[in-house]
């Protein structure tokens, strides 16, 4: 008896271990999209003076983890377990996941490409990258206090 | 014969009590430009209007929303102008009566999903705006489903005696007679038309606000996980300045640039509709508010 409490143990805490790389991964994925945002933001607000070199470094750098956010091995199901805010949604509405994510690529893709040379430029391209934000976590993200 | 007696006094405690004769005469025409500014306030699009429409879609109130909660399923109706479907036929004084003390144009009691115990705390001549400003939008054809409510939360008479404990026109929070008009303002809009209680405070048993821990975060009363504290009080926003908190109900990012998400996206996208020296006063009474700790039991952790 003892035994299989043991074995049942250790597989359910293998089970929650296993999650725990995907779940720092996409973690700090997301960190450097906020730290990515933030440091775009301040040219938008004329907090410093435009840097189309830092900027357009800033938007690849977006581009680069919306690529590696798309990586299946990232988001195993039954990673919403444990410390990780990702909602069920992401594997009851996988189509509407995959097409956010497949968004979030093509937006900062076609940001690097206008590659913006000054402050109006980079606020309509902030518009649409931005937006990828709000509306992937408004479905596939839950607050859990 | 006291079953009688008992029945008599249930019907005459759950009357439908209406706005009075003096509120109703100052409600005036209304003025649809000031009414824009109070429907984004209100965040009517957040339920009313149809699941996932975007843009100016948003602006067709069909209801059909189906919010779970613990006390069933509420489906927001159809309030667009249409004379049949939606409230087209209403008088000023049904819709007022309705945004102000949940009674139906029929007399009939209103479910407090509908947020008119804060509603209830509006200037007669906003709701008067806010009338006027709906009756531009487009009229939609059809009626939403109805309510998905078992026994006894489908007795809806029984919603006058839940009034009569929950309902009241007063502030929440107290103000000094010199507080700052900007915290005044905040205060409004935050108490009243921006109904942020009605999500940010716990509810007890019967679902009503526990106004002692006045916006220190709750259990989702809807959908899952939890609604964040935004007093300044422990895991509350201490931390975010007045300037802070007015960036993220205009852009959605907080201070390390997280970004919102959940149902605060549609409110933030109506905060950010709204003027500058409103979303600044709803700041300033965010930080001048009683702190409390957070209103959510905590997060349980993982096994092993």
């Amino acid at each position: 008896m003892r035994k299989l409490v043991f074995a049942i143990s250790a597989l359910a805490l293998g089970a929650s271990a296993s999650f725990a790389e995907p779940i720092a991964d996409r973690v700090a994925l997301m960190k450097a999209n906020g730290a990515a945002m933030g440091a775009l933001s301040a040219y938008v607000k004329g907090e410093k003076p435009y840097d189309a070199a830092d900027v357009l470094a800033q938007l690849t750098k977006l581009s680069a983890d919306a690529q590696k956010n798309a990586d299946p091995a990232l988001w195993p199901a039954g990673s919403n377990t444990g410390e990780s805010t990702a909602s069920p949604k992401i594997w009851e509405d996988a189509a509407g996941f995959q097409a956010a994510v497949d968004k979030f690529k093509a937006d900062t893709a076609s940001a690097v490409a206008a590659a913006p040379a000054d402050v109006d430029a980079l606020k309509v391209q902030m518009g649409v990258v931005g937006s990828n934000c709000a509306s992937c976590h408004e479905a596939f993200r839950v607050k859990k206090g | 014969m006291l079953g009688g007696i008992g029945a008599a006094v249930f019907w005459l405690l759950t009357e439908p009590k209406r706005l009075d004769e003096a509120t109703l005469a100052s409600l005036g025409a209304g003025d649809a430009t000031r009414g824009e500014r109070i429907f984004w306030a209100g965040g009517c699009t957040s339920c009313h209007a149809r699941p996932g429409a975007e843009g100016d879609a948003r602006l067709e109130l069909a209801g059909g929303m189906k919010l779970t909660t613990p006390f069933g399923t509420f489906v927001p109706p159809n309030i667009s102008p249409d004379p049949n479907d939606g409230i087209g036929g209403w008088s000023d004084a049904d819709f007022a009566n309705a945004m102000m003390r949940g009674v139906a144009p029929d007399g009939s009691h209103l479910y407090p999903s509908f947020p008119y115990t804060s509603y209830a705390r509006m200037d007669p001549t906003d709701v008067a705006d806010l009338n006027a400003f709906m009756k531009t939008l487009p009229a939609v054809a059809g009626r939403a489903p109805g309510h998905e409510l078992a026994f006894p939360f489908n007795v809806r008479r029984g919603l006058g005696l839940w009034k009569l404990l929950y309902l009241s026109d007063g502030p929440v929070i107290a103000l000094p007679a010199d507080a700052p008009g900007k915290v005044a303002l905040g205060r409004y809009l935050v108490e009243g038309p921006g109904h942020c209680g009605e999500c940010h405070t716990p509810r007890d048993l019967v679902g009503g606000m526990q106004k002692g821990r006045w916006l220190a975060g709750a259990v989702a009363a809807e959908g899952d996980g939890i609604v964040p504290n935004i007093t300044s009080g422990e895991g509350g926003i201490e931390g975010w300045s007045e300037g802070d908190i007015a960036a993220y109900l205009e852009t959605g990012f907080t201070p390390e640039f997280d970004s919102v998400g959940g149902s605060m996206v549609e409110v933030q996208r109506n905060m950010a509709k709204l003027r500058p020296e409103d979303r600044e006063a709803i700041a300033a009474y965010l930080k001048a508010i009683p702190a409390h700790p957070n209103g959510y039991p905590p997060r349980t952790p993982p096994p092993g």
